[in-house]
């Protein structure tokens, strides 16, 4: 899957390791939950950037103590009808302050970029290479948004406040 | 009329030209149809039996006679000529194709009109008290807090993959015309103690295969609070609704399984960690949106003008003037319902030259406005009493004058067998018999108010739970077979029916429902009182025997 990350495709360096297998002694790596908070401590003291991939069905909570010693939170679409991963996102940035790389891993589809990029993911794992190609473009359809979150984007709400008051400033 | 600005006709517009894009890639295979599903879903497109069908939002239920002329144009060019006004403030067109579907949106985008939402697994389109801003003694126009919650809701980036479809509804009035309590989150704007405008939050309400009554999650959430708090909810039901069995994916699921004290805590817990958060609104936000809904230039006028009292010896316009027309805020004005249940007709259905008629007459008597309402009706909300008698006659040449608003032929009924694809049994038929089984309008008139919802299946569209009198289709054997429930309401007293006994075949409804209207009439204490309140005084029993006896 390619992987999309400042707009644009790019090589992956973190390597998947699976819990079975032996963790190279450093270089970037992408461990399951279940493995790295079997031994949070020592991992995040490991040389080499380190990654975690979290369920969606598990509270981001207990990733908190760690955060400031992750390069990589990587959520899961199991589907891209489940919405899980949208609320963890916004979660882990707005209440967490999480400033690492935020990944969407699973069925990631042209046609959520802007929703997830609004919760606050910045790395994409593309399902589909057109849909990756497709990035820069899809994700300047939209120009008005109406919610706030933490991607700093001004609402329509506040906007409309605004165009107020320097019209009236301006008089 | 709330006015959108550049800023909403802008994402609208934006919206059809992915809409646009998806359909191409859909129609080239570039999507698979399960990929496709959820986004022409949150498009308001279904596959059905026999076409596409389309769905389109009329937020709150209000209308201008442009956007109504519009959707007549659409019914026209797009379909075969008819719309179906639904249950939850949508109209539906049931014959478009799917390579002509976003030309139609980009035409009703013109007139600030979308299908954003109606559809699919997120918050569907905001409804409210067809009524609204002119109800004599609401506490304010609930439009202005429907309005905040539809510009909240639409392309919300965290809720638009919800475990299920999420329903709201607002009422401002004491009594409830929004159905609040059977929506996943029904909100009724009252004033507390200290006079401060705020929501009493229920939660959890819905129909469907496990219909519940909402239940009150907190007593009052100030207006500044009311998207912070909203938001707490929705994500406490994304993270925690069921997503492994989609009949248990509802809120009102996961309401019930922890219990409504459990889960207002987990609610409270979220809420309390982002109440200050950018959702929080401050007055100058609720003051610019309410600056953008206009109202009416009312003229000082007579409470009883000699128009009215002339016509008054028309037996004709009397009874429609009694049935049809209601009290307004403003003296001198009135509220006009428009009957979408002519005798024969199917419910909710409008022609596009009724449509483009009765937008003449909006223009002519109402401001230009047009409500549309859950009893799949169309209402007139500023009509001066004066002109009564003017817009009697014309109403009655297009065919809505039909003065049964409120009684047992105002049918309210799901599309059933005819058009979904879901159905187990016809709804629309049944309907039109019994139209025709009550049409005498003395008869209706001595029965009083009755409300009959027919579905077609389980899942409720037709809100059969709460008819006074509900019809639910279901199949036996390869047969259509009725389940019939009494003692249903959707009110601000809100209840669930009780079965009377086993379902009828389908061609003994209509007499199992004259059985128990018969027997209403016989056990009712007094001429006034209502169907409703003599199944709560006397429960189903004598109904039961009185239907089945002979059966
Ligand atoms: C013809 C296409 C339609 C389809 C395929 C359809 C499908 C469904 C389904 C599957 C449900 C159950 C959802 C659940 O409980 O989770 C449902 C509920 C409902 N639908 Fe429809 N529907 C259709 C048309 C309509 C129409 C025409 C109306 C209005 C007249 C309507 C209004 C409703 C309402 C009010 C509910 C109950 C919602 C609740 O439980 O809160 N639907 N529909
Ligand atoms: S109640 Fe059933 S038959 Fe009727 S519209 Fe809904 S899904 Fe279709």
């Amino acid at each position: 899957m390619p992987l999309v990350k400042g707009g644009k495709i790019t090589a992956d360096t973190f390597v998947p390791v699976a819990d079975d297998a032996e963790l190279p002694g450093d270089g970037a790596i992408l461990i399951s939950a279940a493995r790295f908070l079997g031994d949070a401590e020592a991992l995040s003291r490991r040389a080499g950037k380190l990654g975690v991939v979290w369920p969606n069905n598990r509270d981001v909570d207990d990733l908190v103590p760690w955060l400031d010693r992750l390069a990589v939170v990587a959520l899961a679409f199991p589907s891209f009808r489940d919405g899980r991963a949208y609320s963890q996102a916004r979660v882990l940035r707005e209440r967490h302050g999480y400033r690492g790389e935020l990944r969407a891993t699973g069925q990631v589809l042209r046609d959520q970029f802007v929703f997830m990029l609004r919760a606050g993911f910045d790395a994409f794992e593309v399902k589909k290479e057109s849909d990756a190609e497709a990035f820069a473009a899809t994700v300047k359809r939209y120009s008005v948004f109406y919610q706030p979150t933490g991607d700093g984007r001004i609402t329509a709400l506040h906007r409309r406040m605004q165009l107020r008051h320097s019209e009236s400033a301006g008089q | 009329m709330y006015a959108y600005d550049e800023l909403d006709r802008t994402l609208i517009n934006e919206r059809v030209s992915e809409f646009r894009d998806q359909v191409k890639r859909r129609l080239s295979g570039e999507l698979t149809e399960d990929e496709f599903k959820m986004l022409r879903l949150q498009n308001g497109v279904y596959l059905q039996l026999h076409a596409y069908m389309f769905r389109v939002a009329i937020p709150y239920g209000t209308l201008s006679s442009v956007q109504l002329r519009r959707l007549a144009h659409v019914a026209r060019k797009y379909d075969r000529g008819y719309g179906h006004f639904t249950t939850r403030q949508n109209i539906q067109f049931n014959w478009i194709k799917l390579a002509e579907l976003p030309d139609a949106l980009a035409d009703l985008a013109e007139v600030g009109i979308h299908a954003m939402q109606t559809s699919g697994n997120n918050t569907r389109n905001v409804t409210s008290d067809q009524w609204a801003g002119v109800a004599p003694g609401e506490i304010e126009d609930p439009r202005i807090w429907s309005e905040l919650l539809r510009q909240y809701t639409t392309l919300h980036p965290e809720f638009s993959f919800l475990p299920r479809k999420f329903k709201f509804a607002i009422t401002a009035s004491a009594h409830d015309r929004a159905a609040i309590k059977v929506h996943d989150i029904g909100l009724r704007l009252h004033k507390n103690a200290e006079g401060e405008t705020g929501f009493e939050v229920l939660v959890g309400g819905g129909l469907g295969r496990t219909p519940f009554i909402g239940k009150t999650i907190k007593p009052f959430v100030h207006g500044h609070d009311l998207l912070s708090y909203v938001e707490a909810i929705l994500r406490v039901y994304n993270q925690y609704g069921r997503r492994d069995n989609i009949y248990k994916a509802r809120i009102k699921i996961l309401v019930h399984e922890l219990g409504i004290e459990k889960f207002a805590k987990e609610v409270e817990d979220e809420w309390l960690q982002m109440r200050d958060s950018a959702l929080a609104i401050d007055d100058a936000v609720i003051e610019d949106i309410r600056s953008r809904f206009s109202y009416p230039a009312y003229e000082k006028l007579p409470h009883m003008p000699e128009e009215l009292k002339k016509a008054a010896h028309d037996p004709l316009f009397e009874r429609w003037r009694k049935n049809s027309v209601f009290t307004h805020k403003v003296q001198g004005y009135s509220i006009v319902t428009l009957s979408l249940k002519p005798v024969g007709g199917p419910p909710g259905d409008a022609t596009a030259d009724q449509m483009d008629a009765i937008a003449d007459l909006a223009d002519q008597y109402s401001f230009g406005e047009i409500r549309v309402s859950h009893e799949q009706n169309l209402a007139l909300p500023h009509v001066a009493k004066r002109d009564l008698p003017a817009l009697w006659k014309a109403l009655d040449k297009i065919g809505v004058a039909t003065p049964n608003i409120n009684l047992v032929s105002d049918v309210i009924a799901c599309p059933g067998l005819d058009y979904c694809s879901l159905a187990n049994a016809r709804s629309i038929p049944i309907a039109q018999e019994l139209t025709r089984r009550f049409a005498n309008h003395d008869t209706a008139n001595l029965i009083g108010p009755l409300h009959i919802n027919i579905s077609g299946c389980i899942n409720a569209c037709g809100h059969h739970h709460v008819g006074h009198i509900g019809i639910l289709g279901v199949e036996k054997n390869g047969e259509e077979f009725y389940q019939i429930t009494i003692g249903g309401r959707a009110d601000e007293n809100a209840e669930v029916g009780t079965l009377i006994g086993p379902a009828v075949p389908y061609g003994e409804v209509a007499d199992v429902v004259e059985d128990i209207v018969e027997a209403y009439l016989a056990l009712r204490a007094r001429p006034d009182e209502l169907f409703i309140d003599t199944v709560k005084r006397l429960g189903v029993e004598p109904f039961r025997e009185r239907v089945y006896a002979t059966r």
